[in-house]
């Protein structure tokens, strides 16, 4: 079985292309990349117009299964990444029981190999129970398929575990992801801390609730000498912190998502549980920075920390609502409007954020368009607008802050190993 | 005329004719109030239920007595002693007072923004009757009608608000209703127990309770809560007292004919000493008064709200 996409505008930034070209796919893998490339026999994809990305890989997500089916499972929030242009997903560990076994992660492969639409791999607990007391059996889940390590949802709140976790993480070299929040300092707030908050009687989160705990496990890395990759950063003295650590040769990397660079606090507006997150949506000049950060390299990816919720957990208090917001089937297009658009990055750079890089920070095989690799691969239009409607969405969670929104960019295909599983826009399975 | 808001939640969104409106009403239903017979038919045939999730003395017992001068069916319901003991949601049980006929549902909650979800899913109008730290509107109502009726009016009066502002619903709705009135507000407190970037709100803010109430015609002191101390936001209730209490010898700063007033209750001698309660210039009492004309006033124009609805 053969597919051909024709005459699209391939960017692979790997591999330093940014052509129009056609790429051949035999048997769930690229055969050729070239130009006028024929078909007899098989399917033919035309993406004149379109770019022809690596497929999309997202880091840092939660799938909900084992424990929260409610919220999510495997078959719903695999089938949600590849309308978002997923290829390849990364989903945290705070499943119920939690990842941070060798049988948890037999379990989310085994169910994703069954049921799932794009490539899934866990991401197992730094410790046990993520209850940030003892070290969870690491060597045995990197062995078992866990692909990094973090407790995300909650910090490693000793350091001195956290330096024990650094240290022995590396003999097994698993990238160590930090879920940075300062619990002290953070308290029971449940948005940032600023004027928003005060006009709202909330509670608030201050920003160096997150950026102290970044200080502190960039320098716990630093120390020990282990890679060390900062989750979701979302504030303006974050971005400096991890800018002159990596100017000073520290082995950290970052992520932010969609939603730290596109909406602030004001999001919250009217108690608005869908705003509702953590680490909070922060201000205007955090938002600035954020972008700033992901121009100058000192972000290296986007990931979507896509978080489904059950609408009851929603539709209540402020105080009392779940923390999250889905992000698959937003996050390109968040990017395309509030990154590309703009003029902050260009495609190559997006490419970069949202495949290259997250697949190298967790060591995958993806991210690059090379004959004998899997065939994963995303056709986006980068000029289609829409009007983003939240309960269209096929992630069993619909809680999205831009329900109504008017965005621009949209996945036409998404292919996993040659399979098409998005078609026009379509599910296609 | 009739009111703009369909429910009372807060004085930051409330428009100023509304706020001006329900002020004026109270006017005619303190005269009710001070008549020798304290009895209209104005709210026969409507129900009335106040859902209280804290505890509450005046508050709740002016909705209730306000409903009752005026005629209506009222009923109580407390966290204790209903489903809400048995774990149910506030929407489900706001729904299922909803659906038994209730006109207003008057809702005290300590968390910011119920008041604005149950708004959301019930067709009875809502009264906020305390949501968190975020509002008290009907408190910041009866205290500018209290205002009004020393003074004559808020613009260009300048009011101090002294004491534990990052908590307080009090203070908020007092903020939002004063300055939007024309109002020049002054505050000071702990530099713990003030929110981030409340001078934005366009209040002046001060670390001495001097500085706050120079020259000042009106002062607020708002209650302060022991559970604060033990979360350590200041270090002991004397020392709060030593820089934030309004005794005869601070008062002198203020205005001559300065008003003192305190949402209650009051802890005598930390917020205010009992000297200073006791005077011709202390307000509290009448502001316990004033709270049943305004409850009276804002029962009345939400209900006559509904009638011309649907004569529409």
């Amino acid at each position: 079985m053969k597919t051909l996409i024709k005459n699209g505008h391939v960017i692979d930034p790997g591999n330093s292309t940014n052509r129009i070209c056609d790429i051949l796919i035999q048997d769930g893998r690229i055969l050729e990349i070239g130009d006028s490339l024929e078909l007899i026999n098989g399917d033919l994809i035309n993406a004149e117009g379109k770019y022809v990305l690596p497929g999309m890989v997202d880091a840092h997500c939660h799938l909900r299964d084992p424990g929260y089916e409610y919220k999510e499972d495997i078959e719903s929030g695999t089938k949600s990444a590849a309308l978002g242009g997923f290829t390849s997903i990364a989903c945290m560990p705070n499943t119920n029981p939690p990842i941070d076994s060798e049988s948890t992660v037999n379990y989310v492969l085994g169910k994703a190999c069954q049921e799932g639409y794009v490539n899934v791999y866990p991401i197992g607990a730094i410790t046990k129970g993520l209850k940030g007391e003892e070290l969870a059996e690491i060597g045995e889940l990197k062995f078992a398929g866990a692909v990094g390590i973090s407790d995300d949802g909650n910090p490693v709140s000793n350091s001195g575990l956290m330096k024990k976790a650094l240290q022995y993480a590396d003999m097994f070299d698993i990238t160590v992801i930090s879920h940075s929040e300062d619990k002290d300092l953070a308290e029971d707030g449940v948005m940032n801390e600023g004027f928003q908050s005060t006009i709202m009687g909330l509670k608030g989160i201050p920003s160096v609730a997150e950026s102290t705990a970044i200080a502190r496990d960039i320098l716990l890395a630093e120390y020990t000498g282990t890679p060390i990759h900062i989750a979701h950063v979302s504030t303006k003295e974050s971005v400096q912190i991890i800018r002159e650590a990596k100017q000073r040769g520290v082995k950290v990397t970052a992520e932010t998502c969609p939603h730290y660079f596109s909406i602030t606090e004001s999001a919250c507006e009217g108690f608005n549980t869908n705003a509702k997150v953590n680490p909070p949506l922060r201000a205007d000049k955090d938002v600035k920075a954020v972008i700033e950060g992901l121009k100058d390299g000192t972000i290296d990816i986007i990931a979507t920390d896509h978080a489904p919720h059950h609408i009851d957990e929603k539709n209540i208090e402020f105080q009392l609502a779940a923390n999250g917001m889905v992000g698959f089937e937003t996050a390109f297009s968040l990017a395309v409007t509030y990154l590309l658009e703009p003029g902050h990055l260009t495609m190559i750079d997006i490419a970069e954020k949202m495949s290259l890089n997250p697949s190298a920070i967790l060591g995958l095989n993806k991210g690059k368009l090379e004959p004998g690799k899997n065939a994963d691969i995303t056709i986006v239009d980068k000029d289609e607008e829409f009007i983003f409607n939240a309960s269209s969405v096929k992630s069993k969670g619909k809680n999205s802050p831009f329900d109504g929104f008017k965005l621009k960019g949209r996945i036409y295909y998404t292919i996993v190993s040659g399979k098409v599983i998005v078609r026009e826009k379509l599910f296609n399975r | 005329m009739k009111l703009k808001s369909k429910h009372i939640l807060g004085l930051r969104d409330m428009p100023v004719e509304d706020i001006n409106y329900i002020l004026d009403t109270a006017k005619t239903m303190k005269m009710v109030l001070k008549s020798p017979n304290k009895k209209t038919p104005h709210l026969q045939g409507k129900s009335i239920v106040t859902l209280f999730y804290e505890n509450s003395t005046r508050t709740r017992v002016s909705f209730e007595l306000a409903a009752k001068y005026m005629s209506a069916s009222s009923a109580n319901v407390s966290s204790s002693g209903s489903s809400v003991a048995k774990g149910e949601t506030l929407i489900d049980t706001a729904v299922t007072i909803n659906m038994m006929g209730a006109d207003i549902v008057i809702l005290r909650h300590p968390m910011a923004g119920s008041s604005h979800l149950l708004s959301k899913n019930i067709n009875a109008s809502v009264i906020n009757a305390g949501d968190g730290m975020n509002e008290h509107p009907t408190q910041a109502l009866l205290d500018m009608f209290t205002i009004i009726e020393k003074k004559g009016c808020v613009k260009g009066l300048k009011v101090a608000i002294i004491g534990d502002i990052l908590h307080s619903r009090v203070a908020r709705s007092n903020i939002w209703g004063l300055t939007r009135l024309g109002a020049e507000v002054n505050v000071a407190g702990p530099a713990t127990l003030l929110p981030k970037e409340l001078c934005k709100t366009g209040v002046k803010v001060f670390s001495t309770i001097h500085e706050a109430i120079l020259d000042v015609d009106v002062i607020i002191a708002l209650r302060i809560q022991t559970e604060r101390q033990k979360s350590g936001l200041f270090p002991t209730i004397r020392e709060y007292a030593r820089f934030f209490s309004l005794d005869e010898k601070r008062l002198k700063f203020a205005s001559n004919d300065v008003m003192i007033m305190h949402p209650g209750p009051v802890n005598r001698g930390i917020e205010l000493s009992s000297s200073v309660i006791d005077t011709n210039q202390s307000f509290i009492d009448r502001q316990v008064e004033n709270g049943v004309a305004i409850r009276m006033a804002l029962l009345y124009l939400l209900t006559r709200r509904e009638k011309n609805e649907n004569t529409n």
